[in-house]
């Protein structure tokens, strides 16, 4: 056979022939339509219907972009220009009603000279929250604080509100992320005063009292441990900075501003709005919300009953409400039971409501998150004879945060929205209270889709970068081999 | 026992808050400042312009009273409240005054326990339809579908009238009154019901309002004013005496131009009276001779104000009617100074 083979068929190829190139219907462009646009009669039914209505969508709202005015004083000057320009029947985008009024959406009534503040206070809560966004990496965390910083510097100066001193504080934060970057963690923890007292101003010693409690516990906890055991201490440290609020702060800190008067300028609770009221709420909720739901998930699972019981009550009765009606409550019912006279700021108020609301929610995302762990864990933790808080903060939370992190952003991304619901309770929110606000001039009444989209632009926004940062938080801290 | 502590701390707070609420004018005084409730938003009522500073109608009675009582129309602390809000906020104390486009009615006032002061307002509810609907009364909108904002007196009061009337419509529900305005213009109902005031304001803004008409039917009273808590009838005094001197002033011809002038004595002994160059009646309602002077030179009189802020010369155009002064055929009527 193989004789015969070689006889009818002398010649043998010794090169390969040139690869044709795959058959039209088989590359590029045409095989991915084929494949993910018109994979069957049914898949190309779909596919046409699509591409319909987003022509469709494009066809009716294009032109409405398109004939966007920027420049004019009131809806009816916009109006004219778009049918001038357009000709008559044009309908187009009224964004001057932004560009006029944008100050409003973004800070409410807060003073305009004081605009400076609000920015200040945004740009180092991020500096302040940079190093625990970003714990694995230093050269990012060192980035992004860079990065802010120099946003920040931007935005002052073109308020046109140069502050030196404040120029020169941002810069130092800079310098410390650089030259010593565990020392910034001093900052964070010292933020939420510095964040209080930029937004509300004031005497700088109510802060500076504020955090004197805490240090206070600490001390009380020090003196107290080595005689009276952990226990004793643990109370000393709560009692000590409650009494110390309650009694003396005010005090302490009336007594110092007579000494040495420093303050700046206050500003009143019933002036923010807009995106500062938005943030002031929602970044106090998460950042109280969090460590509040981590003991109320502890609480839950313990065995102490009565500690139980407490977390499993509160948690359910919070969960079992809607958050209307926690505001409603904060809001209203409240004055009937405070002694008259009693000025508790409505703000303050609303965002002990947000929190409570919030870390009801966490608890359960993070109790999910302890319940995924093996009992392995467990075990291995007691075997290693560590108690309870060092097995909690050592082996059991790493882990049982990690898992519950898409939950988490999920709540804080909720919460965040949710501080529109504030309009009910007469405080001025982004999106309602302000557009509303906005309209009820008789300039702006009828720019009805413009103010909606821009409130929700910066929400989208804000949100997104959440959701991103939570996406790479779960990339960084994957552990698992798949 | 510990029940009835609690019951006891109740009770005490029940009535150091009747203490407090008994002497509004002394809060106020010692505060430096009036806190004064008003719509969120309403064209021509109550707005905040570009630099956060509030104007309008109601806003207008807040400086009356502020001028009065503090000698500054600036002293106002303005807390938004809505629909939801608003009355507990007066009930619980937390607003001095309540000047909000709020319709006087009789569950309002005894069950409530409020006392309306007066009225500063005379509205009425009307209806807006398309002029090509060919309608030109509100009689002829059997089965029309129309929008209606919910959980508003406007709501029962449509049904009322269709009922009367034998006729059947289809309410679309909406929210606020920019969501109605949206809903209208967009054809989801053939006629928007709200008060005649708003319907003006609404109509005035549309990009073609000469396609619009505002149908003659007024099928609702609504007096709107001013109110304060039952129980301090001298606070509910000030306010209704300076919302009276308002309208007084424009009877008597007192504008913020003049008052100045004629508060250094003139032969009408009403104007007098009232500006304190005669008699005392200042002193009658806790304050000094000059109060209702200063309320008018801050905001001027009635009329002056209406001019400013929902006039006819302002884009809202609302036209005198029932708002004008007894002597031109409205209702606008004070008891005397005296």
């Amino acid at each position: 056979m193989s004789g015969l083979h070689a006889q009818t068929a002398p010649f043998v190829r010794d090169t390969m022939l040139p690869p044709e190139p795959p058959p039209a219907m088989q590359s590029g462009v045409v095989k991915w339509l084929r494949e993910n646009l018109f994979s069957g009669w049914l898949n190309t039914i779909l596919t046409v219907l699509g591409f319909v209505i987003i022509a469709l969508l494009v066809q009716k709202f294009l032109p409405w972009f398109l004939h966007s005015v920027w420049d004019a004083g009131s809806i009816s000057e916009c109006r004219a220009i778009i049918e001038e320009r357009w000709g008559p029947g044009a309908e187009g985008a009224c964004w001057a009603v932004i560009r006029e009024r944008w100050p409003q959406f973004l800070y409410g009534f807060y003073p305009a000279e004081l605009y400076w503040r609000p920015v200040l206070a945004f740009g180092l809560l991020l500096i302040a929250i940079g190093p625990i966004l970003f714990t694995q990496s230093q050269r990012a965390a060192t980035s992004f604080i860079t990065l802010v910083a120099a946003l920040t510097f931007v935005s002052i100066l073109a308020l046109g509100q140069h502050n030196v001193l404040a120029l020169v504080f941002v810069a130092a934060l800079v310098a410390v992320q650089v030259f010593a970057p565990r020392r910034l963690m001093i900052f964070t923890l010292l933020y939420p005063a510095v964040g209080f007292w930029l937004l509300w101003g004031g005497s700088v010693w109510i802060p500076v009292v504020a955090v004197l409690g805490f240090v206070l516990g600490w001390l009380a906890f020090r003196l107290i441990q080595p005689a009276g055991g952990s226990i004793l201490g643990a109370i000393a440290a709560v009692l000590v900075p409650v009494f110390w609020w309650l009694f003396a702060a005010r005090l302490a800190a009336g007594a110092l501003q007579g000494v040495v008067p420093l303050g700046i300028e206050a500003v009143r609770s019933d002036r923010f709005g807009g995106f500062v009221l938005a943030l002031t709420i929602g970044v106090t909720g998460i950042g109280f919300s969090l460590p509040m739901g981590i003991v109320l998930a502890l609480g839950r699972r313990s065995d102490m009953l009565l500690v139980k019981t407490l977390c499993v009550g509160f948690i359910e009765f919070i969960r079992g409400v809607p958050l209307i009606t926690l505001l409603f409550t904060a809001s209203l019912l409240l004055n009937y039971f405070l002694p008259p006279g009693t000025n508790f700021d409505i703000i303050l108020r609303v965002i002990i409501m947000v929190t409570l609301f919030s870390a009801a929610y966490i608890a359960e995302v993070i109790r999910g998150g302890l319940a995924a762990l093996p009992r392995g864990q467990y075990e291995a933790a007691d075997a290693l004879g560590l108690d309870y808080w060092k097995a909690q903060r050592l082996i059991i939370m790493p882990q049982a945060l990690k898992i519950s992190i898409p939950g988490i952003v999920s709540s804080f991304i909720g919460l965040f929205k949710d501080t529109t619901l504030v309009i009910f309770v007469g405080l001025l929110d982004p999106l309602k209270g302000i557009t509303d606000a906005v309209r009820a001039s008789i300039e702006w009444k009828g720019a009805y889709w413009e103010p909606y989209l821009f409130v929700g632009a910066i929400f989208w926004i804000i949100c997104f970068s959440m959701s991103r940062y939570s996406m790479y938080l779960e990339r960084l801290l994957k552990r698992e081999h798949r | 026992m510990k029940k009835s502590a609690f019951l006891g701390t109740l009770a005490a707070t029940t009535v150091l808050a009747g203490f407090a609420s008994a002497a509004t004018l002394d809060d106020v005084k010692a505060r430096g400042e009036l806190i004064c409730g008003v719509n969120t938003g309403l064209v021509g009522f109550a707005a905040p312009d570009a630099n956060g500073n509030w104007q309008g109608f109601d806003v207008a009675v807040c400086k009356a009273v502020a001028a009065a009582v503090l000698g500054d129309a600036s002293k106002v602390k303005y807390v938004p409240t809505t629909g939801e809000t608003r009355f507990t906020a007066l009930a619980s104390g937390e607003i001095d005054l309540l000047s909000r486009n709020t319709t006087w009615t009789f569950s309002r006032d005894t069950d409530l326990k409020f006392t309306f002061v007066g009225v500063n307002y005379y509205d009425g509810q009307g209806f807006m339809v398309r002029k090509d609907l060919g309608v030109s009364s509100a009689k002829e909108l059997d089965g029309a579908t129309v929008c209606i904002q919910t959980g508003t007196t406007t709501e029962l009061n449509l049904a009322d009238f269709f009922k009367v009337n034998n006729m059947t419509y289809q309410p679309v529900p909406i929210n606020t009154n920019a969501e109605g305005e949206q809903q209208y213009l967009a054809g989801a109902c053939d006629a928007y019901t709200t008060d005649a005031s708003g319907l003006a304001a609404t109509r005035a803004v549309f990009a073609d309002p000469e396609n619009h008409i505002i149908l003659p039917e007024i099928i609702s009273k609504e007096p709107l004013g001013p109110l304060v808590r039952h129980g301090d009838d001298q606070w509910a005094d000030i306010v209704r005496w300076t919302l009276n001197a308002l309208i007084a002033a424009e009877e008597y011809g007192v504008t913020s131009a003049n008052v100045e002038e004629l508060s250094k004595g003139t032969n009408n002994p009403e104007i007098n009276r009232m500006l304190g160059t005669e008699g005392d009646l200042g002193t009658m309602i806790g304050l000094d001779k000059d109060w209702a002077k200063r309320a008018i030179a801050a905001t001027g009189n009635y009329g002056e104000v209406f001019a400013a802020s929902i006039g006819e010369s302002t884009p809202i155009g609302l036209a005198r009617g029932l708002n004008a002064q007894w002597t031109q055929g409205g209702l606008l009527y004070t008891p005397p100074f005296r």
